[in-house]
């Protein structure tokens, strides 16, 4: 099965680079340069430098005793949430940091959501001397407070956006936006496996490296060639991407688990493939919540980093293919999995990451099976909400 | 007879000044689309283009971002647009464009969206995010079946290996987009880069938009082109009180040099 883009950026049906002229010279610039500068010699050295050292890689496959004995398999925990800055997000921006600075730009630009990837672009920024222009929503600023305080600290310009419903997809356009009104001095950092081709391509091939280190530490600890399953949230789906990535020509079982919000038929949801239908959005094809005359519905999640009503062209074509299974968890299915891990593991998980712990709860396992969660993030940033709950039970 | 000779026949018998203005259906008010069609034809406005309201505009500055949230607001479809547009041949001769992005064409199906265009007499479609490759392969066949033009943009930073290109595949003009940006900054004009595309002697006539909001900038991109698309500016205009009263004033301050009155 062909889980690359093809020569137009599209992964069967979906992806492509819908795009406006004006943005064709970038999307062209980029499209000519990425795979070959990704993987010359002298790139792949110093991004490896820096994921180890700088980020902390390889983050650790944990074994959790408490969840494998209460599921009946052997449990696995891939631990991103150890990474600098405290999620995946950050194999993302390092990498494209470094392709900015092979092509010479000066400015780096990113949308927000919960503002993990805006941290992890300012961060980069940070390290690499670069201007740093965020676009975030402003109910996102306003309930993401402590994010925007990090980005501000790490040198970033915040950018509150005000059109539509001043959520993510609102940052992403006024990005484009950016982007198109500075096309030559800048680059855009997209924060997931979404866009105009080849971003999809990039941040997925920066991410994959977590599904090489899986392959290597199932192999060193179990002995196993493979893993039974490999579980993650989507939202846009970098992380899942990055899981996924070298096991989708294999038999393992792709989990990917998306944000029911409120439940499937609340209306407040951000379960895309459920609720999606084909569609354009942010220069791609994909699956899309939407309404029956083309505008794109806002969705719901509690978790702000699933909160996105689209999924990027990669997943839309597994999910269409069969190649990965979809399972939809709610806000509260999300937290309670999320308090578990905090009582029985002393981990406190981010809200997206407690969606694909939540999943468990949805599977039959065979007793020597192999099952991986990628733990895309740590709970700090949610703090609030957790809070909130506890007081309640 | 041709739909699309609307276009071709204006290009035929007006060689420049072409003066066409773009407004969002459903602003200010739901019901206004007619109202300012025939207004904009009697105020002697060459072509006009209906953009349809979109939830995402990419391509847009806050001005149209606004008027296309006003609108979605409003209760503003494209089925209703169409419902709207029935029997606007009767009056308005002019050719009429439609603008939009893809997402919402594409829900209502290409051939269905083309159909309902050829019935009403739309002669013209602009669709700044549906790149050419795709047009070329999936959809072309479907534009010419209709008889509907579909206008390409380009840019002064777009190659000339790309503008032939573009070129070979629009239909009707070639929207020129007077610097690389979204709708309603002022326009920076490329004077250069204008020579060097009317110099590729194109098939198609080529009309600035982009920035383009009084008469000083009308007459500049007059100068380089065969006349131009006022977008933004209209649309604050449409944003006072009586809208639609503003529209001859403001259509005869792009066509004539204002005169302070005491």
């Amino acid at each position: 099965m062909n889980h690359t883009a093809n020569s137009k950026g599209f992964y069967g049906n979906f992806g492509g680079a819908f795009i406006p002229e004006m943005l064709f010279p970038n999307i062209d610039e980029l499209k000519r340069v990425y795979l070959q500068t990704i993987n010359e010699p002298s790139f792949q050295k110093e991004l490896k430098v820096l994921l180890n050292d700088f980020v902390g890689r390889p983050s650790p496959l944990y074994y959790s005793r408490n969840l494998s004995e209460k599921h009946s398999a052997n449990i696995y925990l891939k631990r991103e949430d150890l990474n600098h800055t405290g999620a995946h997000k950050i194999n993302n921006t390092l990498g494209q940091i470094l392709l900015a600075k092979r092509l010479g730009k000066k400015r780096i630009i990113a949308e927000t959501g919960a503002g993990q990837h805006g941290v992890a672009t300012a961060t980069v920024c940070a390290l690499m001397n670069m201007e740093c222009i965020v676009y975030m929503g402003k109910v996102d600023t306003e309930r993401q407070m402590p994010n925007v305080e990090r980005m501000k600290l790490l040198g970033a310009t915040v950018v509150p956006v005000t059109s539509g419903s001043q959520t993510l997809k609102d940052a992403t356009n006024e990005a484009i936006r950016d982007w198109i009104n500075n096309p030559e001095n800048t680059h855009y950092i997209i924060g997931s496996v979404v866009g105009p081709h080849p971003y999809p391509e990039i941040v997925t091939l920066f991410q994959a490296v977590i599904s090489k280190e899986i392959k290597e530490q199932v192999k060193e600890k179990t002995g196993k060639e493979y893993p039974d399953y490999v579980i993650a949230c989507v939202g846009g789906g970098s992380n899942a991407a990055g899981a996924f990535y070298h096991f989708i020509d294999t038999d393992v079982k792709l989990i990917a688990v998306e944000a029911a919000g409120l439940g499937l038929q609340s209306g407040k949801s951000a379960a895309t493939t459920a609720l999606g239908q084909p569609g354009i959005l942010h220069g791609s094809k994909t699956l899309l919540m939407q309404t029956e005359d083309g505008q794109v519905v806002e969705p719901h999640s509690i978790s702000a980093g699933l909160d996105y009503p689209g999924i990027g062209p990669l997943h839309a074509h597994l999910f269409e293919t069969g190649k990965a299974k979809f399972l939809y968890v709610t806000d509260e299915e999300a937290i309670n999995a999320g308090l578990e891990l905090t009582r029985t593991e002393g981990i406190i998980p981010a809200l997206e990451s407690a969606h694909a712990l939540s999943a468990l709860n949805q599977l039959t396992f065979k007793k020597d099976d192999i099952v991986v969660i990628n733990l895309s993030g740590r709970g700090d940033k949610d703090m609030l909400t957790y809070l909130e709950h506890y007081k309640n039970i | 007879m041709k739909n699309t000779n609307r276009i071709h026949n204006l290009f035929q018998t007006k060689k420049k000044n072409i003066l066409s203005i773009f407004f969002t259906a459903g602003f200010p008010e739901i019901s206004n689309t007619v109202a300012i069609l025939k207004e904009l034809q009697n105020s002697g406005v060459d072509i006009v283009e209906i953009g349809i309201p979109f939830s995402d505009p990419i391509a847009d500055g806050p001005v149209i971002q606004q008027s296309n949230q006003r609108a979605l607001e409003n209760g503003m479809t494209l089925n209703l647009l169409f419902e709207q547009l029935k029997d606007i041949r009767k009056e308005i001769k002019i050719p009429i464009l439609l603008m939009g992005y893809i997402n919402p064409v594409y829900q209502m199906g290409i051939e269905n969206f083309l159909k309902k265009c050829s019935d009403i007499g739309i002669d013209g479609v602009i669709i700044p995010d549906l790149p050419p490759e795709i047009y070329e392969e999936q959809y072309k066949t479907f534009f010419k079946q209709a008889n509907i033009a579909n206008v390409f943009l380009i840019t002064p930073k777009t190659s000339s290996e790309r503008i032939t290109y573009l070129d070979s595949l629009s239909e009707g003009f070639i929207y020129l987009v007077s610097s690389s940006g979204t709708t309603g900054k002022d326009a920076q004009f490329h004077e250069k880069e204008y020579l060097r595309i009317r110099s590729m002697n194109l098939r198609n006539s080529l009309l600035i938009g982009f920035g383009i909001s009084n008469y000083a900038s009308f007459q500049k991109a007059c100068h380089s082109a065969d006349g131009a698309i006022v977008g933004s500016a209209f649309i604050k205009a449409l944003q006072k009180e009586r809208p639609i009263e503003q529209i001859t004033p403001f259509i005869n301050s792009l066509l004539k040099p204002q005169t302070v009155t005491g």
